[in-house]
């Protein structure tokens, strides 16, 4: 608690520490009764970059996720964001510093119409109790109309999200992160469930959201040839600890996590 | 359309006492029912937060009131609006500070731990001597002719429900309405979101108690004795009859708690005059009727046979229309 009142006033200056990564996670265990999901965990989502996170199902990839966004506690470690310590945040501070995640199963204010999820989905660091007891402002609405066009969505803006297809949910949910301008954003699978014909689009909008708005992207995903493409650097995790790490080549030709999927050991 | 209905809902308040003065007393009670619908669909139906204890907010505007005008030594009407002024902000008070805590509880504990204050108010309301225990409060006689008095605390009534039902319908055009919504649709996804959510429910439960407390002084004097459990923290009647009007008229729309406060009070009050002895029963028939074939409410029954286009149109923020 001590750490999150005093590093408050250091959240305007700039990448605080010079040299860190934008998020830097040291050493993170975390376990759920006698079950072990992450053990010394590390891994770094340096600025501007594209970094995946792959590994079987149940490796703790997930758990990681929640973390890093405040959904629990962690046992042991650090995670540390611009240089400040955010491992004893609560969920909704840390995604007012700029940590956006996304969730495997989607998540949309399904009664709202689509538009109404993107009017809501703006920056909340700023948003006094004042602010907010004013109508949505016709920039929002236009900046919403923009990102749905740029999910391919515009045509939707009235329906009630809970009445999208299952990958237009998920279209809908990362124009809602953009919307809300993060710092980095972690992505849950953001092509399981999707049709393949749309994949490629949806990797073109990623990269297009990093180079050009200048995301930080941490991705987990299970379709190889899709984080084979995206990421600049690939972490492994196998049994809730780090497996390996390096280039997209570096990990396709590295036995282990190779082991690691077919399930030889 | 949306000013004509209003004025026009407006204009039959106004006439309705001298129209027929002989229920002056019944659509005051009206305009009460459809206070405490909108109130608790501010945070049942927008926000998804379903208080079964709101009458706690109602019972502590009723006290403050009547002991202002027990014990300020104020003139009758000085009295009566300062008690109802104090009441509306003691019951805000209450709600900001008891919302941090109880607004943490979510789904069905929150709906057993409002229920569980307004019990716990109405026993120690019954028990404490200073504000009359379980014999309760008289207020002071109203100054003017008898037939002033059930008009006047009609008109009041009128008022508290129109400013009521328009400040709710302010709020939810806001940011905040918006972010009410979301917490209703989906409380994890908001605060992954960075919605300040904490904030916003118990702001939102602050207007709720804001205008029951309000509410509570002129019911009390309306009445002209303050009970604990039959008027104040009566959480069998007004407490249940809250919810069920805001769900029988369509929860989380901004006209089913005001249709179905209507449909309610109507009902109740013509099943007390021709099946006297059997009212409870036919109003129980009707509640299960209702839930049954009307699960959405009138409203929502209305909106889909109005079919998905019109729906779709009527979800939307009134300021995202292109």
């Amino acid at each position: 608690m001590i750490a999150a009142v005093q590093s408050r006033s250091e959240s305007a200056s700039p990448s605080a520490a010079g040299g860190e990564p934008l998020l830097a996670v040291r050493s993170v265990s975390k376990h759920f009764g006698g079950i072990v999901a992450n053990r010394d965990v590390s891994l770094d989502a340096p600025a501007g970059r594209i970094t995946g996170l792959i590994g079987p199902n149940g490796s703790g990839k997930t758990t990681l996720f929640n973390s890093i966004a405040g959904q629990h506690p962690i046992d042991a470690g650090s995670i540390r964001f611009e240089g400040r310590e955010i491992s004893r945040l609560r969920s909704p501070k840390i995604a007012r510093l700029g940590i956006i995640r996304t969730f495997q199963q989607t998540h949309v204010y399904r009664a709202m119409s689509c538009v109404a999820n993107m009017q809501i989905s703006t920056p909340q660091e700023e948003e006094t109790l004042a602010r907010a007891l004013r109508k949505p402002s016709a920039a929002v609405t236009e900046r919403a109309d923009a990102l749905l066009d740029f999910v391919g969505l515009r045509s939707k803006r009235l329906l009630p999200a809970g009445e999208l297809s299952f990958g237009q949910q998920k279209l809908l949910e990362f124009a809602m992160s953009l919307m809300s301008s993060p710092r980095l954003l972690l992505l849950d699978e953001p092509t399981a469930g999707i049709n393949p014909v749309l994949i490629n689009g949806l990797v073109d909008r990623l990269k297009r959201a990093n180079a050009e708005l200048g995301i930080t992207l941490l991705v987990i995903e299970h379709n190889m040839r899709v984080i084979m493409n995206l990421a600049s650097h690939i972490y492994c995790l196998a049994h809730g600890e780090l497996l390996a790490q390096g280039t997209p080549d570096d990990i396709r030709r590295d036995p282990r996590v190779v082991d690691a999927y077919l399930g030889g050991r | 359309m949306d000013m004509a209905v209003l004025a026009g809902i407006g204009a039959l308040g106004l006439v309705a006492p001298w129209a027929a003065p002989s229920i002056v007393t019944q659509l005051a009670f009206l305009w009460l029912m459809i206070l405490f619908a909108v109130t608790w669909d501010v945070n049942g139906g927008q926000m998804g937060y379903n208080s079964f204890g709101n009458v706690f907010f109602f019972g502590i505007g009723v006290y403050i009131c009547a002991l202002i005008q027990r014990d300020s030594g104020l003139s009758y009407y000085p009295a009566l609006f300062v008690g109802t002024a104090l009441g509306a902000l003691g019951a805000a008070i209450a709600a900001l500070a008891l919302g941090p805590a109880i607004l943490g509880i979510r789904g069905h504990y929150f709906a057993i731990a409002t229920l569980g204050l307004s019990i716990v108010a109405a026993d120690v309301a019954s028990a404490w001597e200073y504000i009359g225990a379980a014999s309760g409060l008289t207020l002071p006689l109203f100054p003017g002719a008898i037939g002033n008095r059930n008009r006047f605390f009609y008109y009041l009534l009128f008022a508290l429900a129109a400013i009521t039902f328009l400040a709710a319908r302010a709020l939810y055009r806001t940011r905040l309405g918006l972010a009410m919504n979301a917490i209703r649709d989906n409380e994890d996804k908001a605060e992954a979101m960075g919605v300040h959510t904490t904030r916003t429910k118990v702001f939102a439960w602050c207007v709720s108690a804001f205008f029951l407390g309000a509410a509570g002084g002129p019911v009390g004097n309306l009445v002209g004795f303050v009970d604990p459990r039959d008027l104040a923290f009566a959480g069998a009647t007004f407490g249940v009859w809250m919810v069920l009007m805001a769900v029988l008229g369509g929860k989380g729309t901004l006209w089913g708690p005001v249709i179905g406060a209507v449909i309610f009070h109507v009902t109740q009050e013509l099943f007390w005059t021709y099946l006297l002895g059997w009212q409870r029963v036919a109003m129980g028939l009707l509640i299960v009727v209702i839930v049954v074939f009307f699960p959405t409410g009138v409203v929502g029954w209305l909106l889909r046979l109005r079919g998905p286009r019109k729906r779709r149109r009527s979800t939307t923020v009134a300021t995202s229309a292109p």
